[in-house]
């Protein structure tokens, strides 16, 4: 049975506990979206994602989405028949483009969430760069992110899924330069990520760089601020946030 | 037995085990002779309009709602499974819908971003006999939507089908009900607690309804 584990800057995982129990702990306290990535992803372990799917799918009724090395519309496919509502697709997308038309094609673009890992570089001309990283924060492409997502979205994707690698697990706020610059540039919901640490950042991250969901797994994996806390925070801010049902 | 319509498209697995999860004896379908003798229908969609609707009448699965239809069984239509309802869709122009009620699909111009994927708040709409939300206090009629196209029946908002809309730069038909049919814009199934409590609240009244028969 898979793990859920969270790391600081994509290393030093630390274990958080089972998938499914958690989905359903969180789905009780208020989560509006659940959000798998399978961090591991290589092939022999497809199956064990495939289970955790479909033992969330049985027990846990919000929005899934499950991402971490879906290869193929096959891939995409096993996954959305075990439960998933939407794919996160990530670097074989870079690698190859086309899945994210071809899976927007045969499932509709709502199903397809394309996962953007950027860290914040000066190229060779000393110019600010937001660079797309693939396979875990591994491999730098060279390729910018405003490029990168044009491209995603002209193909078909639904939604992105923004990770500042500087930030994730730092807990000292989202990348707001970020996000405003991929707010500006496309037409498509973006989901927030990397470096909630504090209610703060939360509202920022709407306000300030205009994201439309807030994804956070360290502080609520290790119990440091509650889905309830951030939802009646946003509320007394002003924003229109789903009640946690009682 | 309720039968959750399985016409080959999308993730139909989650509307199977809500149901479950409410207590109902439900089980995905795709046999026209089987789904014909269910007492109850579920019929969901995800993606195209077209592409739902060729292959609902690719499975011979349309048949089963015309007759459902006919012999007042209930029905609960979800996102493209509500459209499908309707006449046809901009979407997919030239495929036709199953014209149960009348008006069409159109594309949404909210001046927001497309899809509306997101958790939305209903208003409902004044029909003192609708019984759809009647277990569902005001605040606490949040569902989830995803969709990019919207339902215009004739009249619109006026049309008394019409029970719950939400508001996406415009207003948007949320949920219909005729008797024994009902349609959502939304997807219960992924509304966490309360789109279970609206299929309880359709479970009891396939119950009640049979009894009544």
């Amino acid at each position: 049975m898979g793990r859920v584990v969270k790391g600081i800057n994509f290393v030093s995982l630390k274990d958080a506990g089972d998938p499914v129990e958690l989905s359903e702990a969180y789905e009780r306290q208020g989560a509006d979206e659940l959000i798998f990535l399978d961090i591991t992803a290589s092939s022999g372990e497809r199956d064990i994602l495939i289970d955790v799917v479909r033992k969330a799918a049985d027990t846990v009724f919000i929005p899934l989405t499950v991402g971490g090395g879906i290869r193929s519309v096959k891939d995409a496919e096993k996954l959305l028949r075990a439960g998933a509502d939407k794919v996160a697709v990530n670097s074989a997308a870079i690698a190859d483009p086309t899945l994210i038309s071809d899976i927007a094609y045969k499932f509709g673009n709502q199903c397809v969430v394309v996962a953007i890992d950027v860290s914040k570089k000066l190229d060779q001309a000393g110019e600010v760069i937001f660079e797309v990283y693939t396979h875990g924060g591994r491999h730098g492409t060279g390729q910018d992110v405003r490029q990168w997502a044009t491209k995603a979205q002209e193909l078909g994707a639904g939604e992105l899924l923004i990770t500042s690698m500087d930030k994730d697990g730092t807990k000292d706020g989202y990348d707001l330069e970020l996000l405003s610059l991929i707010h500006e540039i496309t037409n498509l919901p973006v989901i927030a990520s990397g470096g909630a640490g504090k209610l703060e950042h939360m509202l920022e991250a709407v306000q300030t760089a205009h994201a439309d969901a807030l994804l956070a797994a360290s502080i609520f994996h290790f119990g440091e601020i509650s889905i309830k806390e951030v939802k009646d925070y946003l509320t007394a801010n002003g924003l229109s946030v789903r009640p946690i049902p009682v | 037995m309720i039968a959750v319509l399985d016409y080959g498209i999308g993730n139909l697995r989650s509307a199977e085990k809500a149901l479950l999860a409410v207590g109902a004896q439900a089980r995905l379908v795709s046999n026209p002779d089987e789904a014909v003798n269910a007492e109850a229908l579920v019929l969901p969609g995800v993606g195209s309009f077209g592409a739902c609707a060729d292959a609902l009448r690719n499975s011979g699965l349309h048949h089963v709602v015309y007759d459902a239809i006919e012999k007042e069984k209930p029905l609960l239509g979800i996102c493209v499974g509500f459209q499908m309802l309707f006449s046809e869709s901009e979407e997919s122009p030239g495929i036709p819908g199953l014209s149960v009620l009348e008006g069409a699909i159109l594309a949404m111009s909210p001046g927001k971003r497309l899809p509306q994927m997101q958790w939305n708040k209903l208003k409902l709409s004044d029909r003192p006999g609708s019984v759809m939300f009647r277990e569902i206090s005001d605040e606490d009629l949040w569902f989830y939507f995803v969709h990019s196209y919207a339902a215009y029946p004739i009249g619109f908002l006026e049309n008394p089908v019409v029970v719950a809309t939400c508001e996406y730069g415009e207003e948007v038909v949320a949920a219909v009900e005729r008797g024994p049919l009902w349609a959502t814009q939304f997807h219960p199934e992924k509304s966490g607690v309360m789109g279970l409590t609206l299929l309880r609240q359709f479970v009891g009244f396939v119950a009640g309804h049979n009894k009544g028969l």
